[in-house]
């Protein structure tokens, strides 16, 4: 193609007449200031021999091309983000667990060393004097690189979770989103569960203690980690549970059958929530 | 019963009851008669509710179209029936899966997965000077996503758009985000004829305009 294209040219411009992938890669590759009488301009440069035939070419290419641009963004689909969250607390919790095992060895060393990742980004930046140091050494480097490799996954399930389930990453914030989508196992099975159920995903040890008469039955699984309800005061907070969920339970059936940001069912919460939180608590 | 029909769209007979139709593949299981006309749902589709209320959309058939916000390609089906050319723009994939089912069948619709807030994306792809811009996007700026697309209008074209108030502003009263909405819509066209959608579609204003020459902003 050539990079002296006007500034408002079609999307034929440098499009050989019948070559449908090109023409298909430029709708979505390229743009254009203003729009101009297309069908007209491809006839006069020869790229359509008439105006039927152009529209006949258009109508081909934004098929092929809308198409394969719906797929691609498709694809980032709910078994990525299930990948990358599962990935991100895997690093996670082996960051840490290294931390501590370098924690107890630097402290040989007579050095004061904070435990943590912290601590092992203040030992990656030693200079080791002795074979036994740099394996230390070398050892925190590993414990900060799977510290900043943590932090990539949790920026990419940020940045596809909306993409992935706009409504619920709305309402959940995008990586508690990508949290339940994985204890679910993918956003069609997340659609398919009742409220009840979302409400109480990754408590299941409790929930099956409760069921065998052990125990009261658990109020929250991981939606705790969210603000409406670790945020609300405990006599409430089953009630903050149970109205969330419900939301979270239709937030995924949006996603899941028709894919649109609905406002509304947001709006719905966050008066559900002040309602919830204005009730007074006990003494 | 409504004077102002595009050619191509007829009231028709289904189950006893006379409604909007044209004439095309069916798309979400409309009730159709033997010759091809389906049923057009107003309930479903602004653009139909603002026929069926007999408001002045001075559009008719074989006009060349943009329709931003197309969806699943309900509403967007049935233009493309009596239009002529029509470029259909939605942002949401999912939809727009259907969307491209829809056109499939339809050798004059064309549908594109775009941001209407964004037309420098879509310019090079659909023509200047159409009869008519219909917009339906839920997003805040609804006023700024119509004054956007201008750029596509005929000096004497029609903006047919169904403002939701809850896209806007949750909290204040239609009428009110209306108002403003309106105002900002004057920056760049003439108001011909506005009414609630409320009998089909809660907090939905439709509204028919017309650019305003260059330089009148």
């Amino acid at each position: 193609m050539s990079d002296q294209r006007p500034e408002s040219a079609g999307w034929f411009a440098d499009v050989d007449p019948g070559d449908l992938d090109a023409g298909a890669a430029a709708i979505y590759d390229q743009t254009a200031d203003l729009p101009r009488d297309w069908p007209a301009e491809a006839v006069r440069t020869g790229f359509a021999a008439d105006e039927a035939d152009y529209y006949d070419a258009l109508h081909e290419a934004t098929l092929a091309a809308t198409r394969e641009a719906v797929e691609k963004r498709e694809r980032s689909d709910d078994k990525q983000l299930t990948h990358a969250v599962r990935a991100m607390d895997d690093a996670e919790r082996t960051a840490n667990e290294l931390a501590e095992r370098l924690a107890e060895w630097a402290g040989v060393f007579d050095r004061d060393v904070p435990g943590g990742v912290g601590g092992a980004r203040e030992v990656a930046a030693w200079t080791p004097e002795t074979p036994a140091e740099e394996r230390v050494v070398s050892l925190a480097e590993r414990v900060v690189d799977l510290d900043d490799e943590r932090a990539e996954l949790r920026s990419f399930v940020e940045s596809h979770a909306p993409d992935v389930a706009p409504n619920l990453a709305e309402m959940a914030g995008p990586v508690l989103a990508a949290r339940l989508l994985s204890l679910a196992g993918g956003l069609e099975s997340l659609a398919k569960k009742p409220a009840g159920t979302v409400q109480v995903l990754g408590a299941e040890d409790a929930l099956f203690a409760h069921l065998r008469g052990r125990g009261s039955s658990p109020k929250h699984g991981v939606i705790f980690t969210h603000e409406y309800v670790r945020g609300t005061h405990p006599d409430h907070r089953g009630s903050a549970a149970r109205a969330f969920a419900g939301k979270l339970a239709i937030a995924a059936r949006i996603d899941y059958y028709s894919g649109e940001f609905k406002q509304s069912v947001h709006d719905d919460l966050t008066e559900r929530m002040a309602t919830i939180r204005e009730r007074e608590v006990s003494q | 019963m409504s004077p102002t029909l595009p050619s191509g769209v007829e009231r028709r007979r289904f189950d006893g009851r006379d409604r909007l139709a044209t004439r095309g593949d069916p798309v979400y299981g409309e009730p159709q008669d033997d010759e091809g006309w389906r049923a057009w749902d107003a309930g479903r589709s602004k653009l139909g509710a603002m026929l069926e209320l007999g408001m002045d959309l001075g559009i008719d058939g074989d006009d060349g179209v943009l329709y931003l916000g197309a969806a699943s390609g309900t509403t967007v089906s049935h233009v493309a029936d009596f239009a002529g050319p029509t470029y259909a723009v939605e942002f949401a994939p999912r939809p727009t899966r259907d969307l491209v089912g829809v056109a499939e069948s339809r050798p004059n619709l064309f549908p594109l997965l775009k941001d209407a807030r964004e037309p420098e994306t879509y310019a090079h792809v659909v023509e200047s000077d159409l009869d008519c811009l219909i917009q339906d996007v839920a997003t805040r700026g609804q006023a700024t996503v119509a004054l956007r697309n201008r750029e596509f209008l005929a000096p004497d074209g029609r903006l047919l758009a169904a403002f939701k108030a809850r896209s806007e502003d949750v909290l204040s009263d239609p009428a009110e985000v209306f108002d403003d909405v309106l105002d900002d819509l004057r920056a760049g066209y003439e108001i011909l004829e506005t009414q609630r959608l409320d009998r089909f579609h809660d907090d939905h204003l439709a509204v028919v305009a017309e650019p305003r020459p260059e330089g009148s902003e």
